[in-house]
């Protein structure tokens, strides 16, 4: 048998199979089927959610697009929408509910607080943004966005879909994804893939307080 | 203070032979009690003077002078103004004696303390960190500790862009973090105790209550991540087949630190984001900031500013109270189609806000003396068809749908009971105050605003059950629309702002503790200010926060199924409860 390439099909239909079968590339269909079925995880975090619950509800009616079915677990979601300020403790918590979820997953960042830190980036326990852990597909800009914007964004991730090709799908290339190192919470939240840096930081800082009070005790001698 | 207080407590002060003074520097009020006799001073002044309610525990640091103060708001529940008491305890080994013992609503405020300003609480039975987590470098609400990306101590701040390019925090800083580690710290051998400590409180407390009991006990988690918990609250429950032992609450996930900000802005810039403290109902919120700021400077909003003042609180109130009834609804297991309904009159609401202040959800609209831009006449028309026609229309449906529906009475009577009693003495507020039999409503005990000229009942009920906070929700809607009827027919022309809108506002030294009924219960705001464009403290007493205190009571013997739903009957906004 002939080996088809069946990303550009060129044979034809039988006569009478015409207007029963369609002939498309398989990304096509793939991508079809996924964009228009983008499961968002039900998982809210500050004000965004509340936006996001709207936009479920009826005068804005995301099921227009496929994405009514919010799904508690991340065994069922595609799509984490982080609706609201990332704290440091809670990191631990989406970076380990992200290890979870079954590729292709994506990430969506709802807000100004998600985004970047938002209104409460110089608290001292607010992540700036949650791009610091997660890859974030989409951006979401308003504090909070309205639905229509958080229902673009849902039409700029289906865009970003479309343009995927199984043939270089990360989560069909040979070796494990990684999973993302959960943060722990010590005297700060502390990345793991820190922990270097953080060690020769105390060290420095141990250092220059030494120095600090040997100054300090020979001004007075 | 009124004058009748102050001779009535007089006799009791003069028994102290001048220990107890007046706090008599200017714009403060109140009395300083020595710490030794705190304990002795607050159980006469609940036993003999009938000060039964403890509205607010807080602290202030004046580093300058060397110490800290703890201030306590105690009222009455019959109604009347304030008692303030304050303590003052030295920086170094700051200390004070616990009211846990005497009012057991104390609990979650000292623990709150502790956690950020670093006061310990003698005799405090759990006193473990309660936004942050155990093992956090410092308390970030000293005067003294630096947050991460900390730029000047107050803003405005000078320029981002010296020379023409922006500069970034980040850039300054990039561990972005002032963090203090501590001498040779080792990341790898840390071991964190939050969750062991949160575990061995749970059992000590499930233990008293089933010590005879053999059969196993099983500890779950519910939350942060789940549906039912309406955001990221997280309760640790202790099971015995299907039963309540012993739950704890566990907060935190959504801390951002608004009252460490707040000392950085000024008080004009606080105004948004009181906003997403309880982002329900941003324009409560934007009262009762506006309006403590407006106790320290002494300022009267003009008349039409006070009528669009209460149109919108009333506004809010009806979006919060039909909102939960949908939520409840959710929580009982009818999925989302409740919700639905509740959602739809929330929009017509939010269409009326967002043509006044240009926003849905954060209105930011109440300014200093009065409202930011008037409110149009075709807006006061939209406002008289809802309250006229479409709101009671709705909520009569509700109520036909819901108040007799078998299967609510079924699952919310009986269930989740806080008795009189305990409501007050946890310091219970709003709804769930007031379903307990405690009428008691700061709109009529302490009236604020204009809410003294409009005819409306405080909705009660006396069982304090999850059924009976439904119902005074219900009827709680009904009176918001009676006194928006009333608003919108007595609301005068005239100007909506005292003065010239301005970004720095002059607000004299003084302290001021501005409260008002919002719709989750008592909202206050407790400022400092010592006459700079910076509040020198800004603290959040936030209903939701204090009105969860009681939650293992109402929950333990009760089902796990049920836990879900008494904490919806509580009401709480993840962003008021951690701030």
């Amino acid at each position: 048998m002939e080996k088809m390439n069946i990303n550009s099909p060129d044979n034809s239909i039988p006569v009478e199979l015409a207007g029963q079968v369609f002939i498309t590339p398989v990304d096509q269909i793939y991508n079809w089927s996924r964009r228009n079925s983008i499961w968002p995880m039900f998982f809210g975090l500050a004000c965004c959610a509340i936006e996001m619950i709207v936009t479920a509800a009826s005068r804005y009616d995301i099921s227009r697009f496929g994405s009514e079915v919010m799904r508690p677990s991340p065994r069922q979601a595609d799509l984490m929408i982080i609706s609201g300020t990332v704290t440091k403790k809670m990191v631990p918590q989406i970076v380990r509910l992200y290890n979870q979820m079954a590729e292709p997953k994506y990430v969506m960042a709802m807000g100004a607080c998600a985004s970047g830190g938002g209104p409460f980036k110089e608290g001292y326990s607010v992540v700036s943004g949650i791009d610091r852990y997660l890859p974030v597909d989409i951006y979401v800009p308003g504090c909070p966005p309205t639905p229509q914007a958080l229902l673009n964004g849902l039409i700029s991730l289906q865009k970003k879909i479309d343009k995927q090709m199984l043939k270089n799908a990360p989560w069909y290339k040979k070796g494990a994804i990684q999973e993302i190192p959960v943060p722990v919470l010590g005297p700060d939240l502390m990345d793991q893939r820190m922990y270097e840096k953080i060690k020769e930081h105390a060290s420095q800082q141990a250092r220059e307080s030494e120095q600090d009070q040997s100054a300090s005790s020979e001004v007075a001698a | 203070m009124s004058e009748q207080t102050t001779a009535a407590t007089d006799p009791l002060i003069a028994d102290y032979e001048g220990k107890i003074q007046r706090d008599n520097r200017t714009g403060f009020d109140g009395y300083v009690v020595p710490v030794e006799l705190l304990i002795s001073f607050v159980n006469r002044l609940k036993n003999e003077r009938g000060y039964d309610y403890l509205s607010s525990i807080t602290s202030v640091d004046y580093e300058q002078d060397g110490y800290f103060e703890v201030v306590y708001h105690l009222y009455r529940i019959l109604g009347g103004e304030s008692m303030t008491l304050k303590v003052r305890t030295g920086r170094e080994t700051p200390q004070v004696p616990s009211l846990y013992h005497i009012f057991p609503g104390a609990d979650l405020q000292e623990r709150e303390v502790w956690d950020l300003m670093g006061i310990k609480f003698e005799g405090h039975p759990d006193l473990r960190r309660v936004l942050l987590w155990e093992g956090f470098y410092g308390h970030p609400l000293q005067k003294d500790w630096k947050e991460p990306y900390f730029e000047e101590e107050i803003k405005p701040f000078k320029s981002r862009w010296p020379e023409g390019e922006p500069s970034y925090a980040e850039d300054k800083n990039p561990f972005a973090d002032n963090v203090q580690y501590p001498a040779d710290f080792d990341p790898t051998k840390w071991r964190e105790s939050s969750e062991s400590r949160l575990y061995s409180s749970l059992q000590q407390a499930g233990a008293s209550i089933l010590e005879s009991d053999e059969s196993d006990k099983i500890i779950i988690n519910l939350g942060p991540q789940h549906p039912s918990t309406h955001g990221v609250f997280r309760m640790v429950a202790n099971i015995e087949g299907e039963r309540i032992v012993g739950l704890k609450p566990a907060f935190g996930y959504l801390h951002r630190n608004h009252e460490k900000i707040g000392e950085r802005n000024t008080f004009i810039q606080n105004i948004p984001f009181t906003d997403r403290l309880d982002y329900i109902c941003s324009m409560s919120n934007n009262l009762g900031y506006v309006q403590a700021v407006e106790m320290l400077m002494g300022l009267q909003p003009p008349e039409r500013a006070e009528y669009i003042r209460v149109i919108m609180a009333e506004l809010t109130r009806v979006i919060n109270h039909v909102f939960w009834i949908g939520f409840l609804l959710n929580d009982l297991g009818a999925f989302f189609t409740p919700s639905l309904y509740a959602l739809e009159e929330r929009e017509l609401i939010l269409d009326v806000f967002e043509e006044v202040s240009g926003s849905r959800m954060m209105c930011n609209y109440m300014r200093f003396g009065g409202v930011v831009r008037d409110i149009s006449p075709e807006v006061l028309e939209k406002i008289r068809i809802l309250v006229n026609d479409r709101l009671p229309r709705k909520l009569e449906d509700f109520e036909r749908y819901l108040t007799n529906s078998e299967i609510i009475r079924a699952r919310c009577e009986g269930i989740g009971i806080l008795t009189q009693e305990e409501a007050i003495a946890y310091s219970a507020s709003g709804p769930v105050l007031r379903a307990s039999g405690v009428p008691y409503d700061i709109r009529r005990a302490e009236p604020y605003s204009i809410y003294d000229r409009f005819d409306f009942n405080v909705a009660y009920a006396t069982h304090g059950d999850v059924y009976d906070r439904y119902l005074v929700r219900v009827q709680e809607v009904k009176e918001s629309i009676k006194i928006l009827k009333q608003a919108i027919n007595d609301i005068p022309e005239g100007p909506y702002l005292a003065g010239k809108s301005q970004y720095q506002v002059r607000v004299p030294a003084g302290e001021a503790y501005g409260r008002i009924e919002s719709p989750k219960g008592e909202l206050g705001f407790y400022i400092v200010s010592n006459g700079k464009p910076n509040p020198w403290r800004y603290h959040v007493r936030a209903p939701s926060f204090i009105n969860l205190t009681g939650l293992e009571k109402m929950c333990l013997g009760e089902k796990v199924a049920d836990v879900v739903v008494i904490l919806g009957s509580i009401d709480i906004v993840l962003g008021e409860v951690d701030r």
